[in-house]
């Protein structure tokens, strides 16, 4: 006995967060589809929601489906715990109302989903909390626009579309000089391409729609902790280190320890915001799940293919992958994604917006819509879909030209997406 | 709350309540490398039903000054020197791992101080495998591995905690990387030298109970047996697919069994 076996990341795919149910040994993940749950007396009932015992109150705070998948989430990201949220949008949301209120400031990249920036640059600014957009490739940037109300440093993995490599280590030490967490969304590389803790990211969020669920049915988010940021040392939390008059007084940080984040974004965040996941599309997440590793092999060496295919047509001005040799995060990137860069990428069309626009109108077995992460193959113009709210100038600040055309590669046999794209590329070329 | 005691400031959790004169009280003590967040739930509890709690952080663990104490012995002086500081005279106590040997070794040197014991994953001897000794010692990680997935029955490992939401294996590991270099080494070597267990264990008059985990790789079942054969008024509670992180695993039946003792 010198070093103890620990389960793997495929093992805890299929298992973290569910044993087989004791009472009726069923072995998939009952779907609880229950609002509320009976309790065994009334000292039972009080003592469940004065946190002196585990369990569950009312689905909109705890659901046992759900706590399947926040288990599972947070055994392949390695943190202390998560909550499932209704979208993506509403963990960023949770997280961010956790951690502070009006007066605040985040520094986030400027190359992030079109739905978080809306959030952030027009949103939340309406309730107080101010947004620096700064350069995702220059970690000099998140330092120099710091100030003292800041209170989180955010970026993507992978910038949304342009494909910048977030240096996580590098922007983590400069959040962590400065007494601040850094929260990434992981949702184009899942934790089987990146697991950012490991590179001392401290939140995670996801939109769970995308590849972690894979077929494209649901709508939902995760919020993922560490439990690694120590907010008592930082002295600007105080929703984490003074007694919260909203429950009970309750201190998170000194009664939850590693777990303050997660505690209070759960006992106030999900309890007022109620932005909760129904337990059935936890129950779909969780079915996608179980074959994430399967699922990212395979988006990724269909990519590559892709990718190559793409780069060496005369149709095509450019592709940006960070697996290519001219992509400036090239290096980076064999630091931050060794197992691969995921299954989204950009490209142009030669012949600007109007055969980008043709191109579109030709795919037959893509398919055009805004969504990346499915299973099937998904293709989407930027500029007049998910960054439509921003201009000519904001769209390049984001790296984003007019003819920008997005792909999510799929699970189709490589060949068959290689002859529709051949075909709309071709007619692209048509005038 | 913060107590000075032994020239230390100690931090003790109350349980989200503080101290009221004429109630009962229930002392915590933490295994190697913990803190009181352990006790969250039963500290809760008690707290919220008529008992003074506190949830002692060891000395140079959590949130209490150190050093850390370097025998069984003389932490249970430090738990005394604590419960001076708080001005309880006597309680029941309760320690998990570690934290068990110390509390046994309060209820035998100090028998006017205890009112009942409750020992959770304990065994004596608590010899401490090698290699987790020698890479504790060196600050290495390994330490904290093996203290964490040594301490989880299998079943557990994969999860299905009974707070929601919650990843076991992640919230031990955390926990422990919060402890200051050496700590943890100072602790395994006080229990895998404490040489004095069943004869402190014959000296226990108190109501006793045993909380010990059927998978238990790190504190064997058999063990705590045992020892509690050895106590004239005790009583074992065994439970079944279980390892040593008791309170973890089964929070409401660790609770429910000290209920019957406290």
């Amino acid at each position: 006995m010198s070093k103890p076996k620990t389960f793997g990341f495929n093992t805890l795919t299929l298992h973290a967060g569910q044993r087989p149910d004791p009472t009726t040994g069923a072995r998939a993940t009952p779907i609880y589809q229950t609002a509320s749950y009976v309790f065994k007396s009334p000292d039972h009932a009080a003592s469940l929601f004065n946190v002196e015992r585990a369990g569950h109150v009312y689905s909109r705070i705890t659901n046992p489906t759900n706590a399947v998948l926040e288990e599972r989430i947070a055994a392949l990201e390695g943190g202390v715990g998560a909550i499932a949220t209704a979208s993506g949008q509403a963990a960023c949301h949770l997280a961010i109302a956790t951690l502070m209120g009006a007066g605040s400031h985040i520094v986030s990249s400027r190359s992030i989903y079109g739905g978080t920036h809306n959030l952030l640059d027009y949103t939340l600014r309406r309730f107080g909390i101010d947004t620096t957009f700064v350069d995702p490739r220059d970690p000099g940037a998140f330092a120099d626009a710091i100030r003292p109300q800041t209170r989180l440093l955010f970026g993507e993995t992978l910038g949304n579309p342009g494909l910048e490599v977030l240096n996580i280590p590098e922007v983590a030490a400069i959040a962590h000089q400065n007494g601040l967490p850094l929260m990434i969304d992981s949702t184009f590389t899942t934790p089987y391409l990146c697991r950012p803790f490991d590179l001392d990211a401290d939140i995670i969020f996801h939109s769970a729609t995308k590849f972690l669920s894979g077929h494209g049915v649901v709508i939902g988010g995760l919020l993922v902790d560490s439990g690694g940021f120590d907010w008592s040392a930082s002295g600007k939390f105080p929703t984490m280190t003074e007694p919260y008059a909203g429950f009970h007084n309750m201190n998170f940080a000194e009664e939850f320890g590693p777990a303050a984040f997660i505690s209070r974004a759960r006992k106030e965040g999900a309890r007022d915001f109620g932005a909760c996941m129904s337990p059935t599309t936890a129950f779909q997440v969780l079915q996608g799940m179980e074959t994430l590793p399967l699922r990212m092999q395979q988006h990724v060496e269909n990519t590559r293919k892709v990718v190559a295919f793409l780069s060496d047509h005369d149709a095509v001005d450019w592709v940006t992958y960070p697996e290519l040799p001219e992509h400036p995060d090239h290096e980076l990137a064999k630091n931050i994604l060794p197992r691969g860069c995921g299954a989204v990428f950009s490209f142009s069309v030669k012949g600007g917006r109007a055969a980008g626009q043709r191109f579109i109108e030709k795919v037959e077995l893509l398919s055009h819509l805004a969504n990346v992460g499915d299973a099937k193959s998904l293709v989407i113009h930027p500029a007049s879909t998910t960054h439509h709210r921003m201009d000519t100038a904001a769209l390049e600040a984001a790296g984003i030209s007019e003819g920008l055309i997005r792909l999510s590669v799929g699970l189709e046999d490589p060949e068959d997406l290689l002859q529709d794209l051949e075909g709309a590329l071709q007619a692209s070329q048509k005038i | 709350m913060y107590l000075h005691a032994n020239n230390k400031k100690i931090f003790a959790y109350t349980g989200a309540r503080p101290h009221h004169e004429g109630l009962e009280s229930v002392v915590f003590v933490h295994g190697t490398g913990m803190d009181h967040t352990v006790w969250l739930l039963p500290a809760r509890y008690f707290s919220h039903h008529q008992f003074n709690v506190m949830a002692t952080d060891l000395p140079g663990h959590g949130r209490s000054e150190g050093p850390a104490a370097t025998s069984i012995e003389s932490m249970s002086d430090e738990v005394v020197a604590a419960m001076d500081a708080a001005e309880i005279e006597r309680a029941a106590i309760v320690g998990h791992s570690m934290g068990s040997l110390v509390t046994l070794a309060l209820a035998a040197r100090y028998p006017d101080r205890v009112r009942s014991l409750a020992l959770i994953g304990t065994a004596v001897p608590m010899l401490v495998n090698k290699s987790l000794l020698t890479s504790a010692a060196q600050n290495d990680h390994a330490a904290i591995d093996m203290l964490t997935y040594w301490s989880y029955s299998k079943g557990a490992q994969l999860g299905g905690n009974e707070n929601p939401g919650m990843w076991m294996v992640g919230g031990n590991i955390k926990l422990l990387e919060q402890s200051k270099d050496g700590v943890i080494h100072t602790g395994l070597d006080a229990c895998h030298r404490y040489e004095a267990g069943m004869q402190h264990a014959d000296q226990v008059q108190c109501p006793t109970l045993f909380i010990l985990g059927a998978r238990d790789i790190m504190t064997a079942a058999r063990v705590g047996k045992e020892m509690a054969s050895a106590i004239p008024q005790s009583r074992v509670v065994l439970l079944n697919g279980t390892g040593h992180a008791l309170m973890m695993e089964r929070p409401n039946d660790v609770l429910d069994a000290l209920i019957e003792i406290i």
